[in-house]
């Protein structure tokens, strides 16, 4: 019996073996992941290749949708098989606490004063500022939305809508749609009632709500004439306007704007070359070339400034779009997310 | 003789892959999930001092010298940025603005220069009993709160179980309407396997390889690209839509998209050969001169049918609906693209918990919820085909 065991044991420590033999053999390339769809389309052609050229080492790159969970799961199983990913601001923020992510080194960007300052983190690099904002056909809809209260408006503006699913977004939107003003919104979103009264508006919506989780979503709702007006990010509206001769609009005026951000996941195995990447899609000449493809604002001062007008009028952080649009506020989502994901479920099963 | 001994190691060695296989991939897993569920000590090893000196407050009262003392030593003494991640993530799962409170308390712990006389002088809230009670609540290394709130279950101050408000009861909801959704798809596809399986059985040569490969080729595809031509087909403006509208049976468009409607036609369609090839596989056994011997005894085709062919395949049916339905209630995919809100599983729930808010606790809990109820199901099953050849 004893030998029985011990050659049992022999044989699986060989096949064990065997694999982690084999498994080293394949390096992995420099992965980057991104948020799919035509900005990703775009990074590829103005960061990932050029820098692939550059380096003369191939760049792989995925995409995600997000979520705390994915990063921490990669991070806590050891050797995370991605490197630099990008970011939103709540992610930025947990993973930063929890010790998911390598310090930047900030030398290597070019110094912290070179960035607006809401782009600048000890983990964290500032890729680009995004709008989530009202979008329609602008073919279709001759007159369109104008605020958050038109978008609640079935009678006025017939069809369907498009929201991202979760809490975060929708429950200011309906906050917005419901008359408070931009100021008040998260004190009146940090108490019980306002919570209640965001959830009580977004009743009024519900029968005529398609969710979405994937970015690249609303726009097929939208090209599809599935939905008549979603919420959506600002850049990628500007991206298929561009690239597919459509008429999209989209509504800066209650518009909520973040940054998003290059992490380096912790221990990743090219980590320096993860670094050296998000450098280079830092420098201003290189991240100068994003607003013709997709608009979104850049947090490089100096890059923002080189943007030619015709396509900084189309950013978030352009001067016009900026008046009446809303800044996320991270601290409130970092503590409530959990809480109000499950409330917003159980209010989506009713 | 030897010959007994070594071939036992033989057969040992090549069943190691196998073992290793289901230790490493299946067991293993299964085990740490099921774990995950129950075991809560990301507080607890944090926090050694606090957990001394907070289960002789008496949980109502604001927080004393000695327990505040306490948890600054605990939290000056963490040096595990990902272990006190754990922690403040568990704690803000109980009680919400745990993850600003705590940042701002090591950040003024950290603070040597100016080193903070209590907590209370960090932030306000360290006053509120509400927060000590969530840390109080933490402290012991196993835990049903996982598993009570999968259930929407939960236990009040006192420690007794009760019903969650409704705003934050899901699970129940979501659970019934998983097994309901799971149990038409079954349905259905027993109602088309069944006559397509036949169909193929009683065919031969190239027809019968023609209708199994119209039932293998899609198995072959992706899930995901078989659910995005789904969502092609049954969109408003879809292909569907258009051709009924273009022979004039219909005006408006139906809705098929969205809402359960198109979420049972498209799991039916990709679970499909699940239940077509176990019937198939018993029908083929079945000796085709059954059905006539059964017509040359007087008995009406139908009768036969009921009475010889129906009983004989019932095994492949069975095996077949337990496949599908067992997928079926597993199903994340193709519920959130063609659904609508109301059509969201089980899975879509478990897939927040662990890839949204890091939750492994409640993840491997709704998990073990699930795979308690697949296993009585599958009990049934067992019993139900066990006592089949005693009846005959």
């Amino acid at each position: 019996m004893k030998t029985i065991m011990k050659s049992g044991i022999l044989a699986a420590a060989a096949v064990v073996l065997s694999v982690s033999l084999v498994a080293p053999v394949f390096a992995r390339d420099l992965t980057v992941v991104s948020w799919g769809g035509n900005y990703q389309d775009a990074q590829r052609n103005i960061y990932f290749k050029p820098f692939s050229e550059k380096t003369g080492k191939p760049v792989l790159d995925e995409s995600w949708d997000g979520g705390i969970g994915v990063i921490q799961s990669k991070v806590k199983a050891g050797a995370p098989n991605w490197d630099a990913v990008q970011v939103e601001a709540e992610e930025l923020a947990l993973g930063c606490a929890d010790g998911l992510y390598e310090k930047i080194d900030w030398d290597k960007m070019g110094g912290k004063d070179k960035f607006l300052d809401s782009a600048v983190n000890d983990c964290g690099v500032g890729a680009i500022v995004w709008s989530t904002a009202i979008a329609y056909d602008g073919d279709k809809l001759k007159e369109g939305p104008a605020s958050w209260a038109d978008f609640w408006n079935v009678e006025k503006f017939p069809g369907k809508r498009s929201l991202r699913k979760g809490p975060k977004y929708t429950l200011e939107f309906a906050l917005l749609a419901d008359g408070v003003s931009k100021d008040e919104l998260y004190d009146v979103l940090s108490t019980e009632e306002g919570v209640a009264r965001a959830f009580k508006k977004l009743d009024e919506l519900k029968p005529n709500i398609v969710w979405w989780e994937s970015g690249a979503q609303p726009l097929q709702f939208l090209a599809s004439g599935e939905v008549a007006m979603a919420s959506a990010y600002n850049g990628r509206i500007t991206g298929i306007n561009r690239s597919e001769g459509k008429n999209f609009k989209v509504v800066f005026p209650g518009s909520i704007y973040a940054v998003d951000s290059w992490v380096v996941l912790k221990d990743a195995e090219n980590k320096d070359a993860a670094q050296d990447f998000i450098a280079f899609a830092s420098l201003p000449e290189n991240q100068a070339k994003l607003p013709e493809f997709v608009a979104y604002g850049l947090p490089n001062k100096e890059a923002a400034a080189q943007v030619p007008a015709e396509f900084a009028k189309d950013l978030p952080t352009d001067a016009a779009n900026m008046t009446d649009s809303i800044s996320l506020n991270v601290d409130f989502w970092i503590d409530n997310a959990e809480t109000l994901t499950q409330r917003f479920n159980a209010w989506l099963a009713q | 003789m030897i010959a007994g001994p070594s071939r036992t190691v033989r057969s040992l060695i090549l069943l190691a892959p196998l073992l290793v296989f289901l230790i490493g991939f299946f067991i293993w897993p299964l085990f740490s999930m099921m774990s995950q569920s129950v075991s809560d000590t990301a507080v607890l090893r944090l926090l050694p001092r606090s957990a001394v000196v907070l289960p002789v407050w008496d949980r109502k009262s604001p927080p004393t010298v000695s327990m505040q003392t306490a948890l600054m030593e605990d939290l000056k003494a963490v040096d595990d940025d990902q272990a006190l991640g754990d922690m403040v993530r568990r704690l803000n799962s109980a009680r919400s603005g745990f993850r600003t409170l705590i940042s701002k308390t090591t950040s003024a712990l950290g603070n040597t220069a100016n080193p903070p006389a209590d907590l209370v002088s960090i932030d306000k809230r360290w006053e509120k009993p509400e927060f000590w009670l969530a840390i109080a609540d933490a402290l012991s290394p196993l835990t049903d709160r996982n598993l009570l709130a999968a259930v929407d279950l939960g236990r009040n101050a006192a420690g007794d179980i009760e019903h969650l408000p409704a705003d934050q009861s899901v699970n129940r909801v979501i659970l019934v309407r998983t097994f309901w959704i799971a149990a038409l798809v079954t349905f259905f596809c027993a109602c088309i396997g069944f006559p397509y399986a036949m169909i193929a059985a009683s065919l031969d040569g190239w027809k019968r390889d023609l209708m199994l490969a119209a039932v293998l080729l899609p198995l072959w595809t992706s899930l995901l690209v078989r659910t995005a031509a789904w969502f092609i087909l049954l969109q408003e403006q879809g292909l569907i839509n258009d051709l009924l509208r273009w022979i004039g049976v219909i005006d408006a468009p139906l809705p098929l998209i969205f809402n359960r409607t198109g979420v049972i036609i498209a799991m039916t369609h990709v679970l499909l050969p699940f239940m077509v090839l176990p019937i198939y596989s018993v029908l083929i056994t079945i000796p085709k001169n059954l059905m006539p011997a059964a017509a040359s005894l007087g008995a009406h085709p139908l009768r036969a049918f009921l009475r010889v062919l129906l009983p004989l395949s019932l095994r492949g049916v069975a095996s077949g609906s337990l496949l599908v339905f067992i997928s079926a209630i597993g199903y994340y995919i193709t519920p959130a693209l063609i659904g609508g809100p109301g059509d969201q599983m089980i899975s879509s729930i478990i897939a927040f918990y662990a890839t949204g808010s890091a939750n492994w606790g409640m993840a491997g809990a709704l998990g073990v919820v699930l795979l308690v109820a697949t296993l009585l199901l599958y009990s049934v099953y067992a019993r139900l085909s066990a006592e089949e050849p005693g009846r005959r």
